[in-house]
């Protein structure tokens, strides 16, 4: 800083206000009402009422909450392991030397690029049980396909794979940069000493790899934990309360019930969820340092 | 007379027949490598037509009459391609008015924040005042709380400022990004220190020195913050859907989503799908021409927008 006295606030004030502001009114401040909002019963139209802990007491009973709960665990279980697995295997096949990467790489993105309004409305075409091309191809190997988004069983699954789909690409970009910073040099050493392509990826690939694998593992945790825009257009919710997850129930008990301090209560439940999650890769990632 | 021959420290080797089991195996190595590469070629084809596909087949059913959706088998090509579809989106929809929403929000929010977030990126980087750790470390611990927590009170004070149903609503709450101004912060504390020494000794101000010297050099990183910020924006959906009730008013996502409900009972997919390709070939575009920004801002941030 080079200015001295009062010039120097005026600096400070110009470069740091507008921002300062801006989070306070629009992050910081809706983060505190919100964990305030969480203690009491709120419906918009009559003044707030203090109401302790009850918000959080209830929802240990409420059976709504533990579904929501278990079908976004089920979301989590299915969606992680197959879009980290989906996209660990196109990074290491686009990074095998081939003719037109850049062009195959753009093909996998596109999917990321798209609104997920648009891809979910893309599948809920392609899963239509009598209509849909993933029927239509499951016929034709002989398999009678489920009718997937209005089955209870399926539903979820559907919009598991959509989602596998779509965040291939991304998930694929970051082990594509953390794989295009190993020195081909380790391949052509541990070749000459004679390891094979199981054992360079064995030895040299996952454990050069972890620290990005790590960051795509935990984006997709915290992702997954605030699915919504998908099962809102695919599902909203249903069949028979199928796929009703953390996100989409703190809208509509926010939005569409006016319970706002169970929609809070509920939210500083899923906040609880990511924190912890993020912290225990933090300590992960120190612990591996 | 000739010198004897000066004998030779190296015992010349025999000349070697050429080994044909050796050349062989070298061959043969060649052939499976090349097997290998037409492997992991069939193998990355096979995928990337599982990602082309969908949207092929969107395309293909905006093409179709209606009625022709509804044939078994589905035929995958339309028999008879017409336009009708998009007319009717187009006709039914304030489609070019939802599109100009989008520009205009998407465009208003890259500014605001290259703006905003640039400069208290600075100050972070190179302003020395009481508080400075501690206020960044509030700014980055505010990108760990998810949307869903925000959400209800944020609409609350958006909607006593009289914001909902308004551009202002859309375009103000997504101005003041923490990760923008961490990722300026990054980017402004890499550039070595003397350059802004050097424009100091010349009499420039922090003002003209952010100006003049690091603005014009901050390229790369406001072409990076710029496309995840366009992106988020363009693709948002839920807080448009919660603010804009008024039509007329509508980005193109929330605009989408009410095509299925506009046609009580069956729902119309070749005009579902017509809006679909139509919204999504914006997105196309600004992929094809901002790649490389793009996929390495994605990569390196973990931000998907």
């Amino acid at each position: 800083m080079y200015e001295r006295g009062w010039r120097r606030y005026a600096i400070l004030a110009l470069f740091l206000g507008p921002s300062l502001l801006g989070m306070l009114v629009f992050t910081v401040g809706p983060i505190v009402a919100s964990f305030g909002l969480s203690f009491t019963n709120w419906d918009l139209l009559t003044p707030a009422r203090f109401v302790g802990a009850s918000n959080y007491a209830r929802m240990l009973s409420d059976a709504e909450f533990w579904r929501t709960l278990r079908n976004t665990v089920s979301f989590l279980v299915g969606y992680v392991p197959l879009v980290i697995t989906a996209g660990l295997l196109v990074a290491v096949l686009l990074n095998a030397r081939i003719p037109f990467m850049a062009f195959f790489r753009a093909t996998y993105f596109l999917p990321v690029v798209t609104s997920w309004v648009a891809v979910a409305l893309i599948w809920r075409w392609l899963f239509n049980p009598a209509y849909g091309v993933v029927n239509t191809v499951l016929g034709a190997i002989g398999v009678s396909g489920p009718a997937w988004l209005f089955d209870p069983n399926w539903a979820m699954p559907a919009v598991i794979l959509t989602s596998v789909w779509k965040d291939t690409g991304f998930v694929m970009v970051i082990l594509l940069a953390g794989l295009q910073n190993i020195p081909r040099e380790y391949y052509e050493a541990a070749s000459i000493d004679g390891a094979n392509a199981l054992d360079g990826l064995r030895f040299i690939t996952i454990p050069l790899l972890a620290p990005s694998l790590v960051f795509a593992l935990s984006i997709s945790l915290i992702n997954s934990f605030q699915v919504f825009d998908q099962v809102y257009v695919m599902t909203e919710g249903g069949p028979a309360g199928a796929t009703m997850v953390l996100v989409e129930r703190i809208v509509a008990h926010a939005f569409s019930y006016s319970r706002m301090g169970h929609a809070s209560a509920m939210s500083w439940v899923l906040f609880a969820l990511i924190f912890v999650t993020t912290v225990s890769f933090y300590q992960l990632r120190r612990l591996r340092s | 007379m000739k010198p004897p021959p000066v004998p030779s420290l190296v015992t010349p080797l025999p000349m070697a027949a050429p080994d044909r089991t050796a050349v062989a195996a070298r061959a043969l190595r060649r052939v499976r490598l090349s097997w290998r590469t037409g492997l992991v070629l069939a193998l990355i084809v096979a995928g990337a037509m599982v990602m082309i596909t969908p949207f092929a087949w969107a395309v293909a059913t905006s093409l179709k009459p209606r009625g022709a959706m509804l044939v078994l088998p589905p035929e995958f090509l339309p028999s008879e391609p017409t336009l009708d579809a998009y007319r009717q989106v187009v006709s039914r929809f304030p489609f070019a008015r939802v599109f100009a929403n989008s520009v205009l929000v998407a465009a208003a929010t890259v500014l605001g924040q290259l703006v905003v977030c640039s400069m208290a990126g600075y100050a972070f980087a190179r302003l020395e005042f009481f508080g400075r750790n501690t206020l960044f470390v509030l700014y980055v611990s505010t990108l760990m709380v998810p949307f869903a927590v925000v959400v209800t009170p944020l609409f609350i004070i958006v909607s006593r400022f009289g914001w909902t149903d308004s551009y202002l609503g859309l375009i103000v709450p997504g101005i003041f990004s923490a990760f923008g101004t961490f990722f300026m912060r990054q980017f402004f504390l890499s550039i070595p220190r003397e350059l802004e020494e050097a424009a100091t000794i010349d009499g420039a101000g922090t003002v003209a020195t952010f100006f003049r010297i690091i603005v014009p050099l901050a390229g790369p990183a406001f072409a990076t913050l710029g496309v995840l910020a366009f992106m988020g924006t363009w693709n948002s959906f839920l807080w448009p859907l919660l603010i804009i009730s008024n039509r007329q008013l509508m980005t193109l996502p929330v605009a989408l989503s009410t095509l299925q409900g506009l046609y009580p009972g069956q729902t119309q997919w070749n005009i579902v799908m017509a809006g679909t390709v139509l919204a999504t070939i914006p997105t196309l575009i600004v992929f094809v021409l901002a790649q490389r920004w793009i996929i390495e801002g994605v990569a390196g941030s973990g931000v998907k927008g």
